[in-house]
């Protein structure tokens, strides 16, 4: 919403602030200012003069020299090359040391263009004759300039007097930004009924009344309201005798300074009254109107219909009409026919005011594909009352501009009567509800200057029915707030009777995770939650994996943002990708963010598993072993005591055949680690081998265990053995590890392989491992003796897998 | 056999002067104190020695002995002394060098402002809680108060995945969640990822972050919602921090503001940051509309409550000075390991 300051100022006498001291208090009562421009903040030392006498330059074509008389004694000598520049002419001068806001090219410099007397070859010249595009503004919004050359002004122009102010631009345009629940103050009238609150200053609105001849209207036309539940109320009057002028100079300084351009009359009014009222109107040729009749109706599905710009729109049954008895001639509230549009030589008109629903309003500007200044308002939700208003205003302008005859009467159909709200008004409970001790009598006060009456009989405040938004006594409440001020209400904190609950056990393990990967070089990446379709085909996804069973989004942004994810790897191998690419050496990163897991597809009334992963993925320096160390480090904190399995045969295609593992944990997948499939890091543009894993945090919340018990630190000696093993190609370490483990009985404390060796001195098909194997007893030192039976078992078991020692 | 001794001691002091390194002097110890050592072969001879002399001659032989020994030890000590000052004058290094570093990763800057905002919460007693992304629309619009065909609803540029279920536009669902278990009083923090259909530039995506706050309890008022979020404000952007409160308009809340804090990059003078307004819009915060709380099973007449919602993104890129949103979800570690 935009509004000039100074029709403000007109409806509001005695207000006096400056622009900024204005804005700053409508934002602190409510109507946010997003900005706000002087429109002369580049225009200075400027002053209508007249042409006295032209001469011509003595060694230029195309430059005349001027006497120019500018209200002093003595007339002043400006040279120009304007070329409608005649004698006895008047027009805005900028003077010696003033400014103007731009070029007559109309392109505006910030700050303006300073103006110095000189000489124009040769020639003294104090000052210069402008333009309207020199003064900032364009042709548009005043019709009556020219548009190459100098704004030749009316005769009686007081010569000496300031231009900008003659012209209107001593005006401040400020800009507002409008809540969604206050559609009244999508006006001026509004606008100015809360500066009047604000400054405690009265609102002097115009006095409306129903004016018009002796006729009635009713002869002229019939109104009916087919579909009641899309349009609570239409008023329509008829002007004949119509003449088509420019409206009067005032009207086109406020159409200007709102930013609508003057066109004519009858336009002008209809445009006034929207930006005064808030109410769209819409003026109709009474003679193109068949059975002088007006049908408000749904259209019917495929039905085509050409709006005033020309162009052709498509309709279904939910869009709403204005018919005359034959034919459609407007769609309602968004844009009149061209089939019955005035044109210049109209002779009698229709006048429309009418109070459509907003929903559909704004629905069906969004199926037509026409959004219009009435569209965006009446799809806020106009008053029914104000068409009444809008309606007479207008007619009584048309009687005032003298720009035809208003038919006497109105037609006004109003089938169900909106009358304000009652909201109950308890002051006590206002104030502790905001933490005050604000009077009775000053919340009256209030409410007085914003028009809401009370009924000191019930304790109600009764609402005037353009304030749609009052509807309980919290809002009450906050209008109190609004004019107490917010700044003026005191700060406290609440009593603490509230204690926080410790602090869960996802947030712990999120936690940890965070601080792992950190310690160990990973730093924390973000990457969307939805991504595109393609994915799966780049991480080599086969089409029957439960991975492609992703929720899809109704609505993207396109096909690239469309699934859900249900795996975390695109996005960590984007982001490793777009490291690589940008030539980052030895990337580390890590996510904790949900991957979304449906049980059925299409999701119908569960919502989906959303499942957080801890995402780890590397390039550089590192190998499998590093990415597997950060996983174990993380097991450990989290106190998971038993052994993870690694199983190389999992299913996990995008990863290396031979360097892959699922990883699970007491019987349960908890994720996954390894390098990344060469041809999806080829998907990724990556040239490098890069590592990932996936953990479930889900999964592993149910085994973690914080229970850490002191274990006595061991008085006797260790007893070591080292054992080198010849052992087959496609024996897994970890199988030994069992066997070790299983076999190794109370005594082995621990192991750890200490050398992997294939080569030349040990035969085809094999390799040697070697384990240093621990033993320890709490109550005596061991000896060979003691050990004997456990490094036994362990070797028979060995040499049962074809395992053998290695001599 | 005095002067033999005496000659032994003489030899001894001379060897040992002679000395330059420890392995050297233990050379000496062992040629004279050792097993076949010189003096011990003097021991050795004590059988020839008459029985009445032979206590004197033992005790001179260990007198010597423990001259020497003495003497020994001096020269060690005097040597390791020597030898311990050569290897710290050869240790010595330039001091000045650059540091090595300790490879360690980095938070997300949004996680770094996250953890400040969760703790300056949790220092004054609230939980931090959390709710589904995908949400039902009950939760995110109509428990809201935001009915269908609401036009914030369109504002919002919802993403649907079918009528009924969305990807939720705000953390306030989380809000109605934790109301309809029904436990009061309520003091709590919802932190989490929301997404809008919005293009991505410089200043949007479609996902970001929103922390979530509600307190509600008996006799909790506006003032309340106002010294709580000074001191918030405090605690996140420094002790000379201001508010100022706004009236605004949210569905769920009434009533509602919004709030700036007095520019923390130049205390309120006007800078580039604050667009010279001395002013930063940061959160929007109201209290729980009756109709709200009601919806939720719980009764206005008897409990009122304020709630809050901040703009975790708009928070990191202030505070960092980072004027590119895409930065926070392309993940160059260049830009990671500034945090």
């Amino acid at each position: 919403m935009i509004t000039s300051y100074k029709w403000i100022k007109d409806l509001v006498p005695g207000l006096e602030a400056t622009p900024k001291d204005y804005v700053d208090a409508m934002t602190l009562s409510g109507s946010k200012v997003e900005g706000f421009k002087n429109l002369d903040e580049d225009l200075e030392n400027i002053v209508i003069g007249k042409v006295l006498k032209i001469e011509k330059h003595p060694d230029a074509d195309k430059l005349v020299i001027c006497q120019v008389d500018i209200g002093k004694d003595e007339a002043i000598q400006i040279v120009t090359g304007a070329p409608n520049v005649v004698e006895g002419c008047i027009v805005p001068v900028v003077l010696d040391g003033g400014r103007v806001a731009g070029g007559h090219d109309g392109k505006i410099t910030p700050g303006g263009v300073k103006i110095k007397k000189g000489k124009l070859r040769g020639v003294e010249s104090n000052g210069m004759m402008c333009s309207i595009q020199e003064l900032g503004s364009t042709t548009d919004m005043y019709p009556d300039a020219c548009e190459d050359g100098l704004y030749i002004l009316p005769e009686d122009a007081p010569i000496g007097d300031s231009a900008p102010k003659y012209l209107g631009l001593d005006d401040t345009i400020v800009e507002y930004e409008i809540t969604s629940n206050r559609v009244d103050c999508f006006s001026v009238i509004g606008i100015a009924r809360e500066a009047a609150a604000t400054f405690n200053k009265e609102l002097k609105a115009p006095v409306v009344k129903e004016t018009g001849n002796s006729e009635d209207v009713n002869d002229y036309i019939k109104v009916q309201i087919q579909d009641k539940d899309l349009c609570r109320r239409y008023t329509a009057r008829v002007v004949k005798n119509i003449k088509i002028a420019p409206s009067p100079v005032w009207m086109q300084r406020r159409l200007a300074a709102q930013g609508i351009r003057p066109i004519n009359n009858i336009v002008d009014i209809t445009n006034y009254v929207m930006e005064e009222f808030g109410q769209p109107m819409h003026a109709y040729d009474l003679n193109t109107i068949e059975d002088r009749q007006i049908i408000v109706k749904r259209a019917e599905n495929g039905d085509t219909f050409t709006t005033l710009d020309g162009q052709e729109r498509k309709l279904d049954d939910t869009v709403l009409m204005i018919c005359d008895g034959k034919k459609p001639v407007g769609i309602a509230g968004i844009m009149g026919g061209e089939n019955s549009m005035i044109t210049d030589d109209v002779k009698e008109m229709l006048f429309e005011a009418a109070c459509f629903d907003g929903t559909n309003i704004r629905l069906s500007s969004k199926k037509v594909g026409l959004r219009t200044d009435a569209s965006s308002k009446f799809e806020k939700g106009l008053d029914p009352n104000l068409a009444i208003l809008a309606i007479n205003r207008a007619c009584q302008l048309i009687e005032e501009l003298g720009a035809g005859e208003v038919i006497g009467g109105v037609v006004d159909v109003y089938p169900d009567k909106k009358e304000g709200n009652r909201v109950k008004f308890d002051a006590d409970k206002i104030n502790k509800l905001l933490g005050t001790d604000i009077s009775k009598e000053t919340m009256l006060s209030y409410f007085d200057k914003l028009e809401l009456g009370f009924d000191e009989n019930t304790s109600e405040v009764i609402v005037p029915s353009w304030r749609q938004d009052l509807l309980c006594q919290a809002d009450i409440a906050e209008e109190v707030a609004r004019f107490f001020g917010y700044a003026n209400i005191p700060s406290s904190i609440p009593g603490n009777s509230a204690m926080s609950e410790a602090v869960p056990l996802y947030q712990k393990v999120k936690k940890i995770a965070g601080k792992v990967a950190r310690i160990n070089g990973f730093s924390q990446g973000m990457t969307y939650s939805f991504e595109s379709p393609k994915v799966f085909d780049k991480l080599l996804i086969p089409e029957d994996s439960d991975y492609r069973k992703a929720i899809v989004i109704s609505n993207p942004l396109g096909e690239d943002f469309s699934i859900m994810r249900t795996i975390s790897l695109n996005g960590m191998l984007n982001s490793l990708s777009l490291n690589y690419n940008r030539r980052n050496e030895n990337v580390r990163l890590y996510e904790l963010g949900n991957i979304y897991i449906a049980d059925k597809l299409p999701l119908v009334k569960n919502l989906p598993d959303e499942r957080m992963q801890f995402t780890l993925g590397m390039y550089g320096q590192g190998d499998f072993f590093v990415m597997k160390s950060v996983v174990e480090e993380f097991f450990h904190t989290l106190g998971l005591k038993k052994k993870t399995i690694y199983l190389p045969d999992a299913d996990l295609p995008f990863l290396h055949p031979g360097r892959k593992a699922a990883i699970q944990y007491n019987g349960k997948n908890l994720g996954f680690i390894g390098e990344v499939h060469p041809k999806v890091l080829s998907n990724y543009e990556i040239k490098d081998r890069a590592y990932v894993a996936v953990i479930d945090l889900k999964t592993i919340e149910e085994f973690v265990d914080f229970d850490v018990k002191y274990v006595g630190v061991p008085k006797y000696p260790a007893v070591t053995r080292d054992i080198s093993l010849v052992v087959p190609k496609e024996i897994y370490a970890g199988e030994i590890e069992d066997i070790i483990e299983s076999k190794g009985g109370k005594m082995l404390e621990s192991y750890a392989l200490f050398d992997i060796y294939e080569g030349a001195q040990i035969k085809a098909g094999f390799k040697s491992l070697a384990y240093t194997l621990t033993f320890r007893s709490s109550e005596n030192t061991l000896k060979d003796d003691d050990i004997a039976p456990a490094m036994k078992k362990i070797i028979t078991s060995l040499e049962e897998k074809n395992i053998e020692l290695r001599k | 056999m005095k002067e033999k001794l005496e000659q032994i001691k003489e030899e001894a002091f001379k060897q040992i002067a002679e000395s330059k390194e420890l392995s050297k002097l233990n050379d000496v110890r062992v040629n004279f104190l050792g097993k076949k050592g010189e003096l011990t072969a003097v021991l050795k001879g004590m059988k020839n020695v008459s029985a009445e002399d032979r206590p004197k001659i033992g005790q001179l032989v260990n007198e010597t002995r423990s001259i020497i020994e003495t003497k020994l030890e001096e020269t060690k000590k005097a040597l390791e002394e020597a030898e311990l000052e050569l290897r710290l004058k050869r240790e010595t290094i330039d001091v000045t060098l650059p540091a090595s570093k300790p490879i360690t990763g980095h938070a997300h800057p949004n996680q770094v402002v996250l953890e400040e905002v969760e703790d300056i919460f949790r220092s004054m007693g609230y939980e931090v809680c959390d709710g589904p992304e995908i949400e039902y629309d009950y939760y995110n619009f109509e428990a809201l108060n935001i009915p269908a065909n609401h036009p914030a609803k369109d504002e919002q540029d919802t993403f649907y995945i079918n009528k009924d279920i969305l990807l939720r536009t705000q953390t306030s669902p989380v809000q109605v969640r934790v109301m309809e278990k029904g436990k009061l009083p309520i003091k709590m923090i919802a932190p989490g990822r929301v997404f809008r259909s919005d293009e991505v530039d410089a200043t949007h995506s479609p996902s970001f972050h929103q922390i979530e706050g509600m307190v509600i309890d008996k006799g909790i008022t506006f003032a309340d919602l106002k010294g709580t979020l000074l001191e918030f404000s405090k605690r996140l952007f420094g002790p000379e921090t201001k508010i100022k409160l706004r009236p605004h308009h949210f569905p769920f809340t009434e009533p509602s503001a919004e709030v700036d804090v007095s520019c923390f990059k130049c205390g309120g003078k006007g800078c580039r940051f604050c667009k010279g307004e001395g002013w930063i819009e940061i959160l929007g915060c109201g209290m729980v509309h009756p109709r709200v709380l009601e919806m939720s099973g719980i009764d206005p007449e008897e409990y009122s409550g304020f709630a809050f919602g901040v703009g975790l993104e708009r928070i990191t890129l202030l505070k960092y000075e980072i004027d590119d949103m895409r930065l926070l979800y392309e993940n160059d570690i260049r830009f990671l390991n500034q945090f």
